[in-house]
């Protein structure tokens, strides 16, 4: 992550702070900050989002292109991630510097998405072993200003639901040979249903507490965080621990419940409004009505 | 591309543009709180993201710094969304590092490097979407990100592409346009004195052409200085009404 310089006095203030339940700008412990979500700001990707939140940015753009199913599942297609942090965030991702965190979040995407039920992969086949869709999630980390992780699964959750894929028809003629047609109208396209796709909730532990949403100076104060990943019916997909600390197995249950008491507050006020939001911007869309491009 | 007229008769490109017409420019400066300066920019469909950090202390070995200027260091990098085809890697590859050392000779010609001996300047280009002209939506984004880090210059740096088709020179070129294969000139110009800080060429053009393209991409450079002074001005205007002057 990009580091930020604390001193020990800076350190205790955050840490005393949080242990009444006030963080420095005023929140509570289970709050988040004002997150914006867009869709479509890139017009030659099949989707794309871009999220705030706080000082965190990030913009994700969905290409789908065709290529061969894997051999051990012929008929289905399949999502490839790649997270770009660019030196825009902090010079120390300049050249190959931000090739290690970038890794770690594409791996971490990878396993939320690696089971049957987050994103529908049998729509993307076209013809079993031969042809399929696959869908290239680009990552682009424009901002640090903490909990990365959460707004990367926001934002790849909201490029997914923008994602408009071609429809396509194979036609086969009397020799065998198969064809490939693109159906004529640019607007007939296949839709990906995102419902059971997860969000990612990331608990930092400090002192004796744990907070959600950590901006940069609290993630430099904390020495250990859990990540888990909820759908909206609060399945877990994944789970990880990340920092040098150590979590005693007590506390971890104990955050579990937070983590899941706050993704279901979440999935109950703030998601619908997304999921609101994307189905009424979607509804925008079907009327023709251009939102523009990135509002900065 | 065959049967595409690139200039038809009437004098129209292929998007309606007249031969010395620009695409739509909107630019915005101060987009992220978190670095010294950015700026966004969107020539037509092509969009630019610039952000600087410095002046400020050599990173790496110490021995790269110069003892009577600074250092500019230049990166340049497109998302891997941003072409029709998707790009593998966002930079690292050769056409990356080469617009990563022009950018820096432009800068370097314009930036007051002797004010800050020493020291390193951070100049980061991201682009976003790309449709022809990259270079000069960069180098005008890094203009107004430099400014906006309150780094001192010669004057500002505007850039624009030309092209020759038909017997015209065409200002600012699209994608489709550069695709087609004629000759393209980059220019970066520093408006005021009329020098040039950067200036490339590719493909063949008879040299009895080379004054009119020039002289093309220099009065659409002078447009875009126009265009980004007003930017700057807003800015400052926005910033000081904030500040309640």
């Amino acid at each position: 992550m990009a580091s930020v310089a604390l001193s020990e006095a800076e350190k205790v203030y955050i840490v005393h702070g949080v242990q009444e339940d006030l963080r420095v700008d005023g929140r509570g412990c289970e709050d988040y900050r004002c997150i914006e979500v867009e869709t479509d700001v890139v017009s030659n990707t099949s989707g794309s989002a871009r999220v705030k939140l706080g000082h965190t940015d990030i913009l994700v753009g969905v290409k789908a292109e065709m290529g061969t199913p894997k051999l051990e599942k012929p008929n289905e297609g399949y999502l490839e991630f790649f997270v770009d942090c660019s030196a825009n965030a902090t010079p120390e991702f300049e050249g190959r510097g931000g090739d290690d965190l970038g890794t770690e979040i594409a791996n971490t995407l990878y396993r939320i998405f690696n089971n049957k039920s987050s994103v529908d992969l049998k729509t993307l086949c076209i013809s079993p072993r031969e042809h399929c869709w696959v869908l290239y999630v680009d990552v682009l980390l424009l901002e640090c200003g903490g909990n990365l992780f959460d707004a990367i699964s926001i934002a790849v959750k909201a490029a997914l639901f923008n994602t408009s894929i071609p429809r396509v028809r194979v036609l086969e003629d009397e020799e065998g040979s198969k064809d490939i047609e693109l159906s004529d109208d640019p607007y007939d396209c296949i839709r990906l249903s995102v419902e059971n796709v997860p969000c990612i909730v990331t608990l930092c532990k400090i002192g004796y507490r744990h907070v959600v949403d950590a901006t940069l100076q609290e993630e430099a104060c904390s020495l250990a965080s859990l990540l888990v990943s909820v759908t909206s019916k609060g399945v877990v997909t994944c789970m990880r621990k990340v920092g040098k600390g150590s979590l005693d197995p007590e506390s971890i249950f104990e955050m579990m419940e937070t983590d899941e008491a706050v993704a279901c507050q979440w999935y109950d006020k703030q998601l619908p409004n997304l999921d609101g939001w994307l189905n009424a911007s979607s509804k925008n869309e079907e009327g023709r009505e251009k939102d523009g491009g990135i509002c900065l | 591309m065959a049967g595409l007229e690139l200039l038809s008769d009437q004098g129209y490109r292929v998007d309606g543009r007249r031969a010395g017409e620009l695409r739509k420019i909107q630019a915005r400066m101060g987009v992220f709180a978190q670095a010294d300066g950015s700026a966004y920019i969107e020539q037509g469909n092509t969009k630019a993201l610039a952000v600087v950090y410095g002046p400020h202390e050599i990173r790496g070995s110490r021995a790269r710094a110069l003892p009577d200027r600074a250092l500019v260091n230049c990166q340049y990098s497109s998302a891997t969304f941003s072409t029709g085809e998707r790009k593998r890697r966002p930079h690292g590859d050769r056409k990356s590092c080469e617009m990563g050392l022009q950018l820096r000779q432009t800068f370097e010609a314009a930036i007051l490097t002797q004010l800050h001996p020493r020291s390193q300047i951070d100049i980061y280009v991201q682009v976003l979407q790309a449709d022809g002209g990259t270079y000069a939506a960069c180098v005008n984004a890094a203009t107004l990100a430099v400014l906006d880090a309150g780094i001192p210059m010669r004057d500002f740096v505007c850039a624009c592409s030309a092209g020759f088709v038909d017997g015209t020179a065409l200002a600012d070129l699209s994608h489709v346009e550069e695709a087609a294969g004629g000759p393209q000139l980059a220019l970066a110009l520093l408006p005021a004195s009329g020098q040039i800080a950067l200036l490339e060429m590719d493909a063949r053009l008879h040299e009895d052409h080379l004054e009119r393209v020039l002289e093309a991409a220099a009065q659409a450079a002078r447009d875009v200085h126009t265009l980004l002074d007003r930017v700057v001005r807003q800015h400052v205007r926005e910033a000081s009404i904030l500040l309640g002057d």
